[in-house]
């Protein structure tokens, strides 16, 4: 789940050009569970371009916009009115936003934020998050993600910021290397505590690479393409 | 005398902070480090404290060494990755530096730049194991380098941590990585250093412990609130809030260092000074405390 939250009205209008005609496509995936997309997002930009004096030709709901087959699946279906249209506001995670700008070939503008992923999350402030670093400790760990529990993402410890259980960021933030400690106490695994860990390969969380790509859905979306 | 010496011949050591100028003039941060280098073995050149930015800790300490005083690099994680922080090393250890404190460093959020990326790439445990690599001739990737460093590593703990444990089994790690010497975060209450000492077995490093003069009651009050770590204890606070002009200020809040002072020493193998801008408090300390 990537969690997505509409931009400033007067941002998206800002990357607008005037009188541009405009095509709003909104992600019915993500976006649509977290509250920045779908129906919804598509009411609000239609009547917050429109206000802005930007002819709106056209607008559409897309079930997952990461998905460039189905995007240009349904786009093929108003061909007329995506033709018509200068520009593409898209109400997405940023893959969608890059998605629509691939499969149209036209200026896109993103509508949404995207702040962070990982499950539910986004939608019941839980705590499981995954940095999807691609190397991952949780075994090490008591189950709890060092990465994301801690803002500073120690592999050893916490620092010297954390006192009486809290993190140093904000009051009532709880350390998340003390909450490692307790849980491999609860499982009596405190030998793991004292474990080094070398320094993580930071390329696991930058990059996709190209062997990884090359799945049956990356050749199908090539294909469409 | 070298401070990896001196500790190595049981010496009593002195060492304080100095703070790099937020700015270009180095003038009076030099200043403060020769008034005070009778007293003082060596300098901790501070690496963006509390993440405000300064010049940088490599850049005095190399001027302090060429003052002919002794400088420790305090070296964080936050600011740079894995290259940077080995470049840095290999050019103080090319400067004259050669003792480095690591420190894993405040939070970005908490400075004057609070939009900065928070790098982290190492943590202070494996800082510590980078530098140990250095020493050896080899860099993180286990490439053979040309000349190898000779860094005197030291870490940091609070002994007054609470829950005191996770930071306990974190000093242990680092000490098996190899650490020269300890030096602590600020201790107001010398019971609470006593029992943290009696907790450490096993890890035998010579310790210097941290000491910050109190201004004010406020200031007092304001670090227990604030400063992650930090407890001064209420009866601390009262003794500072009966003291009404700032020379009695002043003397209290030195009698009260020097009493931690003389309750520790036996505990440790030297004093840290934090000063905060008063750094002309440190000798009457010193010389209160008898040491």
């Amino acid at each position: 789940m990537l969690v997505s939250e509409l931009k400033p009205i007067g941002e998206i209008l800002g990357s607008l050009r005037p009188g541009e005609r405009v095509f709003v496509v909104a992600c019915g995936g993500c976006a649509q569970t977290t509250g920045a997309g779908g129906e919804k997002a598509i009411q609000t930009l239609k009547s917050a371009v429109l206000e802005g004096e930007h002819p709106v030709v056209g607008a559409l709901e897309i079930p997952f916009l990461c998905n460039k087959a189905l995007i240009g699946l349904k786009l093929s279906r108003v061909r007329t009115t995506v033709d018509k249209a200068e520009v593409f506001v898209v109400a997405s995670c940023g893959v969608g936003v890059q998605a629509v700008a691939t499969v149209t070939g036209k200026p896109t503008v993103p509508a949404s934020n995207t702040l962070y992923y990982g499950a539910f999350q986004g939608v019941w402030p839980a705590e499981e998050r995954c940095a999807r670093c691609g190397e991952c400790v949780l075994a090490e760990t008591g189950g709890i993600c060092p990465l994301t529990v801690c803002p500073k993402g120690l592999l050893h410890g916490p620092c010297g910021g954390s006192y009486q259980g809290e993190c140093e960021l904000e009051p009532g933030r709880p350390c998340g290397w003390q909450k490692i400690y307790d849980r491999l106490a609860e499982l009596g695994r405190l030998d793991l505590f004292e474990k080094f860990r070398p320094p993580k390969d930071r390329r696991r969380a930058l990059d996709v690479p190209l062997s990884r790509r090359r799945t049956t859905l990356w050749d199908l979306e090539f294909w469409e393409e | 005398m070298r401070l990896r010496e001196r500790l190595a011949h049981g010496e009593f050591v002195i060492t304080c902070e100095a703070a790099p100028p937020k700015g270009a003039d180095v003038g009076p941060a030099l200043e403060a480090v020769r008034k005070l280098a009778p007293k003082v073995h060596a300098f901790n050149v501070t690496d963006l404290q509390s993440s405000v930015l300064r010049m940088s800790s490599w850049a005095l300490c190399a001027l302090i060494k060429r003052e002919g005083f002794e400088p420790i690099l305090q070296m964080t994680c936050r600011d740079r990755n894995r290259l940077a922080l080995q470049a840095d090393l290999l050019g103080a250890w090319a400067l004259g530096i050669e003792n480095v404190l690591v420190l894993t460093g405040d939070h970005p959020v908490l400075g004057d730049h609070p939009q900065a990326m928070p790098v982290f790439d190492l943590d202070s445990v494996q800082l510590i194991a980078v530098i140990q690599a250095l020493n050896s001739g080899r860099d993180l990737a286990g490439n053979e380098l040309s000349g190898r460093t000779d860094f005197f590593v030291g870490a940091a703990v609070n002994p007054t941590a609470e829950p005191l444990e996770p930071h306990l089994a974190k000093l242990r790690l680092k000490a098996k990585l190899g650490i020269g010497f300890i030096q602590t975060q600020v201790v107001y209450d010398p019971q609470a250093f006593v029992r943290f000492v009696q907790k450490l077995d096993g890890v035998r490093v010579p310790m210097l412990v941290g000491i910050i003069p109190l201004k004010s009651a406020k200031m007092a009050r304001f670090m227990n609130e604030h400063i992650a770590g930090v407890h001064v204890p209420e009866e601390i606070i009262k003794v500072m809030e009966r003291a009404k002009t700032p020379e009695e200020r002043r003397q209290r809040s030195v009698e009260i260092c020097a009493r931690i002072v003389r309750a520790v020493r036996p505990y440790c193998q030297g004093i840290h000074f934090m000063p905060m801008g008063w750094e002309d408090c440190v000798p009457d300390i010193v010389e209160l405390a008898g040491i």
